[in-house]
């Protein structure tokens, strides 16, 4: 049905033309679901676009053929692709947050769609609308659709846009990360939907994800994208179970697994040239001086009943509004120089709990103790209490977490300053490349600004300025999320080097249970701001007690051949 | 260095736009003709000894009656006009560009404590900046002199007004950059890397000033700009109406002011000189101001 041959993409800027796809061959029958795969900047999204004919100007297709049925998509006019899009292509975006019309109700939006491509009275244009609905599973449909989308879940959202989608009855859905922001259980029933109307409706869909375990889920076949380039393409089971070229292979090594945990990811070595810190300390000397401090070895922690309540929105003038409860009395016990897992969905209050603990939201009730000392509440906490530097954090997004106006050097040197651990500015310095060298950067990164680094490389210099406070709590929040899978395995496998080392105690905060598994002793799954199941880790993966968390495991797309 | 700020993409940009080029050079030569006013003027229109009322009212030197020593004509005093421009531009700049910045000062002082700490004092420091902007610049510039007036003794009335006039000036433009400084540190405060200063335990002015300040300084280096011609052109509006600099002192507005009297009476340079300048340097400084949005949109690059 739709057949791509040679696919060239360039964008011209500045330094002359980028090409984002280079020869790239694909081809979508009728009911298959094909996945395209790859890491960030591999062109998958730039395919759907050059499909679709929404690339971004000034990008442009270079070579190549694009048929669809007996259409060529490359030599169409702008009136006649715009007919295309819609009747017979259509595209479902990353973030239904965005991609629906706020100040307009559902049944708008989809009638409006249906009468733009056929000429059809309202009604009839209802009736088919609230059908629609109805198949992709929203119950009471007929009155649902007056809501306006806000009024729907992230999910229901998301099943909204796929309506949107199908108004047309296109024979081809490009799919953007469908469900890269939605929660794992909403994720599955998005999946199960799409799978359902290939099936039922013959539709071919292209489905682009960087998340291997949805291709193993449900494409059929999959095509795997590097730099822009085709690296092995085939039956989804075939590429994935016997991967043929390298990168597919260094790819599904580097997966997280669910059913099992590996000591060490297996990545393919890194092509960083070391240069010797100016001081010709290496990263043997960093660890030295880690030891060196007063205290080796992790700190526990223990919080009690601890209640977390913000204002919540004003309905009215005239009372108070309710609280929103973020936390309700938690309590959470992480054994020293362990990793403690703590997962969750969006919203179960998995930050909130490292706000709490780093002391940025004063929690209403309970208490906590580090390494056996009360650890004051945020309100009370002085800015130069010893926990201060005894617990440093690693965020989410390495992007925002590094400040972008400051050099390596005056990020890194900044907790010696502060802590007073290092009164010698040359010394100071000389740590800092030291520590570079211990997280596997080179130690002239030192004089660079975050932005010349990749988000990967961000985070390892996240955690040297971690670890240069010399901490014994280390809290991780979502440190691999924005991260590319190879990327997340050499930071999970820096995390696991250092833990080992130093002894470190972590908390480990991610909704990935596959990452999880590969880091925690423990775990504490949380849910609507309660604790669900404490457990060990390893009996936790095997025997879940708690319904909710057998559930969550159930769901997770897991790659089962 | 040099070759650093030849491939910037800033420098780039700028070379792709010739109305930032012109507004560029237009502004570059009028700053650089009012520092060196006194090595480039060939008389110095403060000192009544070096004119004479016999040579007032001539004309340019392209009219009939115009002489070669003032190309652009003298006025009524018998003072060179290009002198008496490149004097008065120095006045206005040195007012705008203190005005401006005790304006950036103010204002992003404030501002950043409004968007860090937020509640209480975010609402008081916000109101008082509503109240501000209802009064219109004159009013301020009236009040103030007023005060100053009142409080200082007469001798010393002609010396302040400078101060005077740069105060008011800067306290009608505060509010922009407090608006716009907290508006960013809003945004800033939620951001990952300030709150791994907070958790750290660094004092607030620190994270403000260190962490926050310099990745804000993007909008505001455009409202410094666009300001600066504000407070230009404000200088020029109080002093035209009589409350900034006297007859004796003139700056671009006083120097319009007084061609005013002249408008129809055929001697249309006094008039017209001054108010060109003006307009080329406050339509130059904008446009560089535009340019610089730009520069710093990433969204454009």
């Amino acid at each position: 049905m739709l057949d791509v041959q040679g696919l060239t993409v360039r964008f011209p800027s500045r330094h002359g033309d980028f090409t984002a796809i280079e020869g790239v061959s694909l081809s979508v029958n009728p009911g298959e679901i094909h996945g395209l795969v790859g890491e960030s900047g591999a062109g998958k999204s730039t395919i759907g676009a050059a499909v679709i004919g929404l690339l971004q100007p000034p990008g442009y297709i270079a070579e190549g053929t694009m048929t669809l049925g007996d259409v060529d998509l490359r030599n169409l006019t702008a009136a006649q692709a715009h007919q295309m899009r819609g009747a017979r292509i259509s595209m479902i975006f990353q973030d239904p947050q965005t991609s629906l019309n706020p100040l307009m109700t559902v049944e708008d939006q989809l009638i409006e769609t249906i009468q733009a491509h056929e000429d059809i009275s309202t009604s009839d244009a209802r009736t088919r609308a609230i059908e629609l609905l109805e198949e992709i599973g929203i119950k009471q449909a007929a009155t649902r659709i007056k809501a306006y989308p806000h009024q729907f879940s992230g999910g229901m959202r998301q099943r909204v846009v796929i309506a949107l989608a199908l108004c047309t009855n296109p024979e081809l859905i490009i799919a953007d990360e469908p469900t890269t922001a939605l929660d794992v259980a909403v994720q599955s029933q998005v999946l199960d939907l799409i799978k359902r109307l290939a099936q039922t409706r013959g539709i071919g869909f292209i489905l682009i994800t960087h998340d291997i375990g949805v291709i193993a889920q449900i494409t059929d076949n999959v095509t795997v994208l590097r730099g822009g380039k085709v690296m092995e393409h085939g039956p989804t089971e075939r590429v994935l179970r016997a991967p043929e070229h390298p990168y597919t292979k260094a790819l599904m090594d580097a997966v997280p697994r669910l059913d099992k945990r590996v000591e060490r990811f297996l990545v393919p070595e890194s092509d960083v040239v070391k240069v010797a810190s100016p001081a010709g300390l290496t990263g043997a000397d960093a660890e030295a001086w880690l030891l060196d401090g007063v205290q080796q070895g992790g700190a526990d922690l223990e919080m009690k009943d601890v209640t977390v309540r913000f204002a919540g929105t004003r309905t009215s003038l005239w009372t108070k509004p309710e609280p929103f409860v973020a936390l309700d009395s938690v309590s959470m016990q992480v054994r020293p120089g362990t990793v403690m897992g703590l997962v969750g969905e969006s919203g179960s209050g998995k930050s909130t709990m490292a706000k709490v603990i780093t002391g940025l939201v004063s929690p209403a009730e309970g208490q906590m103790t580090l390494a056996g000392d009360p650890l004051p509440a945020a309100k009370q906490r002085p800015r130069d209490h010893v926990s201060r530097r005894l617990i440093q954090m690693v965020f989410q997004d390495p992007y925002s977490s590094l400040n972008a106006r400051h050099r390596i050097g005056e990020i890194l040197s900044e907790p010696l300053w502060l802590y007073g651990l290092e009164p010698d500015a040359a010394r100071r310095r000389q740590i800092s490349a030291a520590m570079l060298d211990l997280v596997g950067l080179s130690a002239d990164s030192i004089d660079r600004y975050p932005h010349q680094f990749s988000g990967g490389q961000r985070q390892r210099i996240a955690v040297a300025r971690a670890l240069l406070a010399r901490p014994r709590f280390l809290i991780c929040d979502e440190p691999t999320s924005a991260l590319d899978v190879s990327i997340q395995a050499q930071v999970l496998n820096l995390l696991k080097d250092l833990q080992a080392r130093f002894g470190l105690t972590i908390l480990f905060i991610s909704h990935n249970l596959a990452v999880v598994r590969q880091m925690s002793d423990d775990i504490t799954v949380l849910r609507n701001g309660k604790v669900v199941e404490a457990q060990r880790s390893e009996a936790f993966f095997t025997a879940p007690k708690a319904d909710y968390a057998r559930e969550l495991l159930q769901l997770t797309p897991a790659i089962t051949f | 260095m040099l070759a650093r700020f030849w491939h910037s993409d800033g420098f780039w940009m700028l070379r792709r736009s010739p109305a930032a080029m012109i507004a560029g050079l237009v502004a570059f030569l009028v700053i650089a003709g009012a520092v060196f006013a006194p090595w480039i003027a060939s008389t110095d229109p403060y000192d009544l000894a070096s004119f004479s009322l016999m040579d007032g009212l001539l004309p340019p030197v392209w009219q009939d009656g115009g002489m070669a020593q003032f190309p652009l004509g003298t006025d009524d005093q018998g003072r060179d006009m290009i002198s008496a421009i490149l004097y008065g531009a120095r006045l206005s700049l040195l007012i705008g560009l203190m005005a401006m910045v005790i304006a950036t000062v103010l204002g992003v002082g404030l501002g950043l404590a409004a968007g860090y700490y937020g509640g209480r004092f975010d609402a008081i420091v916000m109101r008082i900046a509503d109240v501000q902007l209802a009064l219109p610049a004159i009013l301020t510039a009236l009040l103030i002199d007023g005060i100053a007036r009142g409080v200082l003794p007469s001798e010393m009335h002609g010396d302040v007004r400078v101060a005077v006039l740069t105060l008011a000036i800067a306290l009608s433009l505060w509010v922009n950059f407090a608006r716009t400084a907290r508006a960013s540190t809003f945004v800033e405060r939620n951001k990952e890397y300030v709150q791994a200063a907070m958790i750290m335990g660094q004092h607030p002015l620190r994270v403000m000033f260190r962490h926050i300040l310099p990745n804000i300084l993007g909008p505001l280096l455009v409202i410094m700009t666009v300001d600066l011609a504000s407070a230009i052109l404000l200088e020029a509006t109080l002093s035209f109406l009589g409350i900034g600099l006297p007859a004796d002192s003139p700056s671009l507005g006083t120097l319009i002011r007084i061609g005013m009297q002249f408008l129809l009476s055929g001697e249309w340079w006094i008039l017209w000189v001054p108010t060109l300048f003006l307009i080329a340097l406050v339509v130059s400084i904008n446009l560089l101001g535009d340019f610089l949005r730009d520069v710093f949109n990433p969204r454009l690059h």
